[in-house]
This record gives structure tokens, sequence and C-alpha cells, in this order.
């Protein structure tokens, strides 16, 4: 066997102890063990102890379970997707903003098109937030700028000039007839119109129905999908338009 | 409720000042209330009469109805006079038929005047009184439940979360944990349905992190818990979210399905949800009509500021917030019985003597309002996805709720910050808070810190910074709404002509009828 081989560490190099805890639909007893055991035998852990079982309720038993795992692990041959930007803390993103631009990032959100579903661009803009992170709203250093729902690309583009925005965030949920797709390749053609080239905002689109690697096909520099959270954005947008300036030359503010 | 004993060594004066000074606040918003009406109070008027249903475009009949009547005659004199003028003059049989023949553009609205106004009048008040009597009859029926079934055996009461965006995969969860213990269940809402400018109508199976406030959906879920609290000998209550855009509508479909607490703050949808602060005033107050007048526990949102901000250093918002949620829901007829003022245990456990800290706010709170249901709530914003050190957190988050006696405790879950609450997720945090009530649960009456010390010299700090932010709000002209547009209250600016549903807002005319507000009124 080639490479570095690891295996789970209790308390002795290779031991291989693991703990598990879970539930089955099964009423507590010793069918429910059996059943804890057998499920923890077949996620290759041999041998395995119930250490802690417990009724919930009268149809479910809750397990803790120990064990030892007969996998190993070759750590050349883990892949890693790393994400191509680091993830900032809001104090981090708005730090960065301060000291590498000296002014506030003009963000504007929208749904366009008929989507009335703004549940997406709220979940990421308003101060709420999602998943217990804080919205854009949160950050000292973004000025956002929500315009809701149903938007038209003409009226997304003229606010885009006039408020002269760092990037355009669209959010997209409905996609009846793949509308989200077409929506954003229009937008992304209004927007390549209506800018010089590497003038134009930093354009992102997200909704639970995209794929994040259609980014080039469809005109915009980054897509995010379904479980996206705020900082995951802001720490985008503080990568695309303040740490990795030098990479899109001549922005305005250069 | 047992009254605590006053145990911070607190200046009776100050706290008199603080109150004081809450109230001034108050009085030109309330004017500010009365002075206008929304679309949401126009709608929740007719439902309160009976209206009920949707297009089928799914759009519910009592906007449709709202927003016919607002293109013909505007609604600043109130929807009931257009809509039972109609109906006095037999344009439709009833209220559905009425809407449903509006929204095709077969009926005309006028205002009436004279003896037609008179008998317009008369019919709205007898059809929209009969939905305020459906308030107290709920009411009672709860107040007999309890009566039959009995309270929860202890303090504080016990509030768990579910939220899977499925009624019919709530229900049992729901029951499950009033079986595990749970004194009270909150059916957290679809992500988002506080911007929705409408209540979604009928039993709903998807949702966005929650499930849809529908009056169908709560209907279900309490014949439920009634199931429930028969089977356990304990009457087990049922919360829900009236915040956002139809605060008064979500109110009443609350009051008429019995439902037993609402989520509902002054200023929440304003600065979290930049919801227009007039709109959000205005069916704060009706909203909170409803809730007083069918016997519902409110819950407000202050845990919300400590999420955004630093538990420490702006403590004492959540003060001054807990102070004028107090002073709206009293002239809104609330009693101190329906108040429950959130607070949290938010403060960074890094930090050197944080539980004593929490300890202090959560202290200071229980003295202000010592009559009022406090509503404690869990670390969220500290909760790393060490589900361990998580439940370890929980653990001292549950110690101080006993140790301070607060009244509503909503249980903390190791896997905040990692999935929606697992079956045993919640069974675990039961243990954890039985456990702490069990080994300690008298332990408020054996602690008493020095009047010099720690605690109460913190408790102290914070009242003196609470009445200084109240004083600075009262420094502005107008008060509350500049102070909200200028960010006095965390980083939000929200102008009182920005936001939301401001298009939903409308002076009244000094004609203006509602007969659901003059009930209201009168319970006061």
């Amino acid at each position: 066997m080639s490479g570095r081989v690891v295996r789970p560490y209790g308390d002795t190099t290779g031991d291989g102890m693991v703990q598990l805890s879970f539930t089955l639909p099964v009423p507590h007893g010793k069918l429910a063990e059996g059943a804890a055991l057998q499920l923890a035998g077949r996620m290759g852990m041999e041998p395995a102890l119930v250490a802690h079982s417990k009724p919930m309720g009268p149809d479910f038993t809750f397990f803790v379970v120990y064990g030892r795992v007969n996998h190993l692990v070759n750590l050349d041959e883990v892949r890693v997707l790393e994400r191509d930007y680091p993830l900032l803390t809001p104090k981090e993103a708005n730090q960065a903003i301060r000291r590498g631009l000296g002014r506030r990032l003009t963000v504007i959100g929208a749904c366009i098109g008929t989507d009335a579903h703004t549940v997406g661009i709220d979940a990421i803009l308003n101060v709420k937030g999602f998943a217990g992170e804080k919205g854009l709203e949160y950050y000292r250093e973004l000025r956002v700028l929500n315009l809701g729902a149903q938007v038209s690309v003409p009226q997304l583009v003229a606010r885009a000039h006039s408020d002269q925005a760092d990037a355009v965030l669209v959010s997209q949920v409905v996609t009846q007839r793949d509308a989200h797709l077409h929506n954003t390749v229009e937008m992304s053609a209004a927007f390549r119109e209506a800018f010089p080239t590497g003038q134009q905002p930093v354009l992102v689109v997200g909704g639970p129905r995209f794929d994040e690697q259609m980014a080039d096909a469809l005109g915009v520099d980054r897509v995010f999908a379904r479980g996206t959270t705020p900082g995951e954005v802001a720490s985008f947008l503080v990568h695309a338009l303040v740490t990795s300036k030098a990479a899109h030359g001549g922005r305005k503010t250069a | 409720m047992a009254r605590p004993a006053a145990v911070l060594d607190l200046d009776p004066a100050t706290v008199r000042t603080a109150r004081r000074l809450a109230a001034r606040v108050a009085k030109p918003i309330v004017r500010l209330a009365k002075d206008h009406t929304t679309v949401s109070v126009e709608r929740a008027t007719l439902r309160l009469a009976g209206l009920t249903g949707a297009d089928p475009d799914g759009t519910p009949w009592p906007n449709r109805l709202v927003d016919t009547v607002r293109a013909d005659v505007g609604i600043e004199h109130g929807v009931a006079l257009p809509v039972w003028d109609a109906l006095v003059r037999g344009e439709a049989g009833d209220l559905t038929e009425l809407a449903g023949k509006a929204s095709v553009g077969s009926v005309r609205f006028r205002l009436p005047t004279g003896r037609d106004r008179i008998r317009a009048r008369a019919a709205a008040k007898k059809a929209v009184g009969a939905g305020v009597r459906q308030l107290d009859a709920s009411r009672r029926q709860r107040e007999r439940l309890v009566r039959k079934w009995g309270d929860p055996p202890r303090q504080p009461w016990i509030y768990l979360i579910v939220a899977t965006g499925d009624i019919y995969e709530d229900i049992p969860q729901a029951q499950a944990a009033a079986r595990e213990g749970a004194d009270v269940i909150a059916v957290i809402r679809s992500t988002g349905q506080s911007l929705l400018d409408f209540v979604p109508e009928g039993a709903t199976r998807e949702g966005y992190a929650g499930t849809y406030a529908t009056q169908e959906n709560f209907r279900l879920m309490r014949a439920a818990l009634d199931e429930s609290s028969a089977e356990l000998g304990r009457y087990v209550r049922l919360t829900n979210y009236a915040s956002g855009l139809c605060m008064p509508e979500i109110a009443a479909l609350a009051g008429l399905q019995r439902l037993d607490m609402m989520l509902n703050d002054s200023m929440y949808g304003i600065l979290f949800r930049d919801i227009n602060p007039i709109r959000t005033f205005v069916d704060q107050r009706f909203s909170r009509q409803v809730h007083a007048r069918a016997g519902i526990i409110i819950n407000t949102g202050e845990d919300n500021y400590l999420t955004t901000a630093d538990a420490v250093e702006e403590a004492h918002t959540v003060t001054v917030s807990q102070l004028l949620n107090e002073s709206f829901a009293k002239e809104a007829g609330l009693a101190d019985w329906q108040l429950g003022l959130g607070h949290a245990f938010e403060i960074d456990p890094d930090i050197p003597q944080s539980f004593r800290l929490e300890l202090a706010h959560a202290m200071l709170a229980r003295q202000l309002f010592p009559d009022a249901p406090l509503k404690w709530m869990p670390p969220t914003r500290h909760m790393t996805g060490d589900v361990f050190r998580g439940y370890l957190l929980d653990g001292f988050f549950n110690l101080a709720g006993a140790l301070t006696g607060q009244g509503i405790l909503l249980v903390g879950m190791m896997t905040e910050a990692v999935v929606t609450p697992w079956l045993s997720d919640r069974d675990l945090a039961l243990q954890n808070v039985r456990y702490v009530l069990d080994a300690c649960g008298g332990l408020a009456e054996d602690f008493r810190p020095p009047p010099d010390g720690f605690i109460a010299t913190r408790a102290r700090q914070v009242l003196a910074e609470s009445i200084e932010l109240l004083e600075a709000i009262l420094d502005h002209e107008n008060g509350l709404l500049d102070a909200i547009a200028d960010g006095t209250f965390g980083l939000m600016r929200r102008p009182a002509d920005g936001g939301r549903g401001l298009e939903g807002v409308v002076q009244r005319a000094a004609d203006y009828l509602n007969p659901a507000s003059d009930l209201l009124e009168a319970t006061q």
C-alpha cells in the first residue's frame, strides 16, 4: 500500500475507534439494539458496542455506539474542492473593504422577471439573514439596495448605473421552462451592452435550481446554489472586488 | 405566576423614570397608529367577519375585496361601510360571493350616506361583532380547558419549536415534543412569510425552513395539541408568529383558532425586515388589541438585537425595547400576564465572567417586569457546530433561567447552526432542561447577589444606560421615528417614508369606520 494511511484515533495509534449517535424508528428493546449493531456493522464498525440506548417516545430509540472501524484513509487520495476565496466574518469583510477600497461597496439586489419570490434575495440581504448568519445589510461597509421582486432588466441596469453599483445580485426561484436561465442570460447580456468592457458590476445570480458550474454559460461572475449563506456571498464580493482587484485590472475604482 | 422577590438593589425612582420615559416615547406613536389604517387592518376586519378562502390563483378573498374597494372609494373611510353597503343593497348574499363578484368587476362600491350609511354600519357591526364574540369564545374555551387539564406543573414553561415545512409532519413532532415535556409548541414560519402581504390559504405541505402560518394550519395543530393535552393531563399551548406585513390578520386568525401565544414585537419588522415604520406601528396596535381580547400572551423579539449586536455593549437596547414593548402593549390593552418580554443568553462565552453578566441582565429584566412571564431565549450566536460544547452552553442557559425565575424558556438545541432539530436533539435538549429544573428549580430563593457585587452593579449600569438611550430618543425632533431613521437602534437606518408596505398605509378620514377597532378599543 502506498501513501500516508490513517485511521481514527481513540487513545492509541491505529485503534480506529469512533463514536456515533443515531435514532432508529424501532421501539426500545432487544430488537432495536440488534438493529443498531447491524447498522454499525454495515457502516464498518467491528466490533461495535451500544454504549447507550434510550426510548424516544413509544416508537423510536436513540443510540450512542462506540466501535472500531475497519476503513483506512489514504491521505494522498483525498481530493478537496477548495473554495477559491476565503470565508470572512462580517468584521473581516468590513476591514478588507475599508483597507483595500477606502469606501463602501454598493450592492444592488433584485428578483428579475415575473418571479415574485423574494425569499432568496431577502435571506441574503435582510439583516435577519439565513442559517444563523446576518444578511449583507448588516455589513457596515456594504451599501445594500434591495429592489425587491419583479424588477425588469432595464430597471436593474438603470439602477446599477445611477447608484454606481459594484455588484448586482439577482435571485431566481421560479424555474418553469428554465425561466431562471433565460432571465439570467438576458440580464448579463444587457449589462455587457450597457457598460464598457471591464466596467460592469460584478454579476452574481442565485437560486435553488442553479448549477454553480454554469457561470460562464450564463455570462455572470458567480452562481450560487441552494443553501448559500450571506457570509459566502459577502466573502465572494470582497474577493472579487477588493482582494483580487488586480486580476480585474481596469475596474472603475482602479 | 408567582411574583418573584426583588433581589437586586434597584432605585425605585430610577425604575419609575425609565417607565415614564418609555411612555413619552410611545405616546406620539400611538397617536400616529390611531390616525392611520392599513390594508392589513382592513383585511383583518373582513376576516373577523368570517371572510376566508382564495380565488383560483391563490389570492385570498380578503385581499381581493380590499383591493377592489380601495380602487373604487379608497380605504381611508374603512372598508366596512362600502362592503356592507353593497351587501345591504343585495349585490351578493355573503362576503365570499361579494369578493368573487368584486374581483371580476361586477360590483361597484360607493360610500353610503344618510340612512344607507346607518344601515351599512349596523350590518357591519353585527358581522364583525360575531367575530369578536368568537375571540371571546375561544378565550373562554382556553380558560375552561386550562381548568380541566391544568397548567404546567412548574416554571419556566418549556417552549419547543417544530419546523418541517409540512403541517402533517409538524403534528406528530409536536405531539412527541409535548409527550416529552414541552408546555408550549411553536411552529416556525416559512422563511420570509413576514414579507408576504397576504396570508396563504389552507393546509400547507411545503415551506422554506418552516411552515406557513395559515388559518387551517392553526386549526389542525391546535386540534392535535388538544388531543395531546387530554392525554397528558396538562394544557399544551400553541405559538405562532404575527410579525410582518400581516400582523393584524394573523392575530385575528390566531384568536379565532385559539392559539395561545404569538410573537409580536413593536419594532422587529422595521429593523430586521425593512417594513415601513408607520405600517408596523399601525398594524402592531391593532394586532395587540386582538391579542388582548383573545387572551393571547405575546412574545417580543429582543433576542434579535443580540444576534446582531454585541450582547454586552448593547445590553441596554434590550431593556429599552422591553420598556417600549411594555408601554405599547399596555396601551393596546394587554395585561402584565400577557407580556412575554424577550431576552436572550447571547454573550460570547469566551468573555470572562460571561455567565455573571448573563445573570445580571436576566435578573434586571425579571425585576423590572415582576408580573410579566419573561421569555428566555437560548444561545444561537455562539453555537458553533461543536454539539458537545453547545450542550454545555445550553445547560448554563437553563441554569440561568432557573436561577432568575424566567417564565417561558425556549429550549436550546445543541445542533443549532447545524441542522433543524432532529427528534433526538429535542429529546436531549429536554433532558438537559429537566435535569437543571429537577436539580435546582428552587435555587432562585437561595440566590441573593450582594448589593454592591458584580451582578447588582452591572444591572444598575445597564438600567442607567437604558435611561440615557430613552433620553436620546426623546431628543429627536420626531422622537422614535427619527431615532429609527438615523440608526439609533443598531446599524439600521429606517426612515419613516421608506420600507416595505408603505403603499398599504392610509391616513384615516374623519368619517373612518371600523367596527373591529371600535369593539376592541372598548375592551380597554
